[in-house]
């Protein structure tokens, strides 16, 4: 699925300093039944979210009103566990488009990428004076500069750079994915498998 | 081929490389592309939706496992969800010519399970499936890993998915392991010791005595949990046991083919000098039986010990919510803790040598009355092992029931599930908040523990009850 350009993102952003944020949390097996990619951003941290009748927990950080926007700020090891790409869509459906974090899961961070959430890698210090940002104006702007590999809080001007590989750059900056760059070497990739051993 | 030493995991990952992308991934071909009925259908429709068709069908094999229920399983699927899912998996398949061991078909079982025991795992391939136990092909000197739903289109449409080359770690457990000591509580100390995370970012090789000691199913143990300390896969070199192991099954190379593959595979292991980024040794001499005590693999403990205190600084707060939602508290004893479901099967220990290990605490002794257990063979060739060696006879006569194969409360699809606020103690890989159902409450052990909770209803060293 093709997805939309990712350039410049400046938007606030909902705070969850939680480590080791896993699949399951992000969303449970159960709500792994669907056949198509839709509506999976309702179950989006459905246990944490809603009680088991379906009322909204008041202290969970998507319940409360006063945050919002389109970037997740988590604490480390965000996303471990299953490589269900369900949790990136549960993400995605919900609104956001970049996730920061001072530490990915490897399939998490791979599944992001795929379906157009930027992944943002930043220093444990840099984490923290986001939390502190937010802490003080829950409204805080965040900016996420593709192009320059930046991301910034607007109101103290404090910045870091983070880390991208150039193809994923590139892809994500024109919504190209995986499967077009694999369609347009097909014949390669049979010369290769005529080789294979299996 | 240059003449520089190699490691095993660079010896099938460089055989593997289509196209390497300069600030990029490599372009990574697949030998073996696994598929189930969650992570596929999105896939299938994605590859319709470009006008794709599946580029090498007799590569990729399906299994139903993840939703399917472990009782009745001749009758129609309750969930309407479920069942929908099972027939997308089943049309999907039959459309594009694609082996399909569905519900009822003698050869299903947990894809981790049956891909082994059929001989479609072999050494020195690439194995990727949308499942993050994908890892557990590794025991065969396979590269395997887990993937995304849009990677499991680019294999189906291409066989090749966009890849960089992860770092390398070695593990070295030396020694001998002692008695009640199993993979599963060799893989759950490394966890411990490396923590859920500590190795991201890593392929894992396992070597050293206690992993030449193993048997292919408790190879397939300890590199199905890979993923738990973060590393995409792990991997041990194939020797005469893997060759044992895998000589005979159905599709594996026979005859003149069997002799030109199993020349290829002798030459699967890490040259003398070869380097990792990241080396750890651990002594089998210190590994307990193990259980965990929080809501991640990584907290873990030999099970005569007291959970530990929250470490000072930024982790504290989240030991802390981890332990509050166990109901535990820092420095209790496990041994004693309440125990109400028991859990054996999954991916993880879902092997006859599994329920061997069980029966032999469970024999001659009773069931808990107030634990429920789930006995849930991997495949329905496991099954059939339980039944044939006596096992079921074993289990029986103790007041236990044998379900039918599938992944069961390891993810609590189906309906078995551990309701909110109950412990139980599973031989499974995940002890996330929920995982068995919401609110429950999950302690990762061995076969071994889980069969000493089974029998006296309380978290039991299982030592005290071997002769």
């Amino acid at each position: 699925m093709a997805y939309d350009k990712f350039t410049i993102l400046k938007s606030s952003a909902v705070p969850m300093p939680i480590e080791n944020v896993d699949t399951d949390q992000i969303i449970p097996a159960r709500f792994l039944k669907a056949t198509e990619r839709k509506g999976f951003g309702d179950n989006l941290f459905r246990d944490w979210r809603y009680e088991t009748d379906g009322t909204p927990k008041k202290d969970f950080v998507l319940n409360n009103p006063i945050y919002s926007g389109k970037i997740l700020v988590a604490g480390k090891n965000f996303g471990s566990g299953s490589s269900r790409e369900h949790a990136a869509w549960a993400i995605y459906d919900y609104g956001f488009r970049c996730v920061v974090s001072s530490f990915f899961a490897d399939i998490f961070k791979n599944n992001s990428l795929n379906i157009g959430i930027l992944p943002v890698q930043v220093s444990p210090e840099f984490l923290d004076k986001i939390f502190t940002a937010i802490e003080a104006d829950p409204k805080a702007e965040i900016e996420v500069n593709l192009a320059t590999q930046t991301i910034t809080i607007t109101a103290t001007g404090a910045s870091e750079s983070f880390a991208i590989n150039g193809y994923k750059k590139h892809n994500m900056m024109n919504g190209f994915d995986d499967i077009d760059y694999l369609q347009a070497m097909k014949e390669d990739i049979k010369v290769f498998a005529e080789k294979s051993l299996y | 081929m240059s003449n520089k030493p190699a490691t095993l995991f660079d010896k099938v990952w460089d055989s593997h490389v289509v196209r390497k992308i300069e600030d990029g991934p490599d372009v990574f071909f697949i030998d073996r592309h696994f598929i189930h009925e969650v992570t596929s259908p999105v896939a299938f429709l994605g590859m319709e939706g470009r006008g794709l068709k599946v580029m090498f069908p007799e590569k990729t094999f399906a299994t139903a496992d993840h939703n399917t229920p472990t009782i009745n399983q001749h009758l129609p699927v309750q969930d309407p969800l479920s069942a929908n899912q099972l027939k997308a998996l089943e049309t999907n398949s039959n459309k594009y010519g694609i082996s399909h061991w569905g519900l009822g078909n003698p050869k299903n079982g947990i894809v981790h399970v049956v891909g082994p025991e059929n001989g479609i795992t072999l050494p020195g391939m690439t194995i990727v499936c949308g499942d993050s136990h994908t890892s557990t092909h590794g025991a065969f000197g396979a590269i395997a890993f887990g993937i995304g739903t849009s990677e499991v289109e680019m294999v189906l449409s291409s066989q090749c998915i966009m890849q960089p080359k992860p770092k390398k770690m070695r593990i070295n457990v030396t020694g001998k392991l002692g008695k009640g000591i199993t993979p599963k509580d060799v893989t759950l100390y490394i966890i411990s010791k490396l923590t859920a995370a500590g190795a991201t970012g890593y392929f894992v090789e396992y070597a050293g005595e206690v992993f030449e000691n193993m048997s292919m199913e408790g190879r397939m143990t300890v590199c199905n949990m890979s993923i738990e300390m973060g590393a995409r896969g792990g991997m041990i070199a194939p020797d005469e046991t893997t060759f044992n192991y895998i000589k005979g099954r159905e599709k594996a190379p026979q005859g003149a083919a069997w002799d030109k593959a199993l020349a290829y595979w002798k030459t699967l292991k890490t040259d003398e000098g070869a380097t990792f980024d990241v080396e750890h040794t651990y002594a089998a001499a210190d590994i307990e039986p193990m259980i965990t005590y929080g809501t991640n693999p990584g907290m873990g403990m030999g099970i005569t010990h007291h959970i530990p205190s929250a470490l000072a600084g930024d982790s504290k707060a989240s030991y802390e919510k981890s332990l509050q939602y166990m109901g535990f508290h820092e420095e209790d004893a496990m041994l004693g803790k309440q125990v109400d479901y028991v859990f054996i099967g999954s991916c993880t220990n879902g092997r006859i040598e599994d329920f061997r290990a069980f029966a032999s605490i469970v024999k001659g002794r009773k069931k808990a009355e107030h634990v429920t257990a789930w006995i849930v063979p991997g495949s329905h060739i496991v099954e059939q092992q339980i039944k044939d060696e006596g096992i079921l006879d074993i289990l029986t006569e103790a007041g236990f029931q044998l379900r039918q194969p599938g992944c069961s409360a390891c993810l609590a699809m189906n309906d078995d599930k551990v309701p909110a606020g109950k412990y139980a103690v599973s031989t499974s890989n995940r002890n996330f908040e929920g995982r068995q159902g919401p609110g429950s409450r999950t302690m990762l052990a061995s076969p071994l523990v889980a069969a000493a909770a089974a029998v006296t209803g309380v978290v039991t060293d299982p030592r005290e009850l071997m002769a």
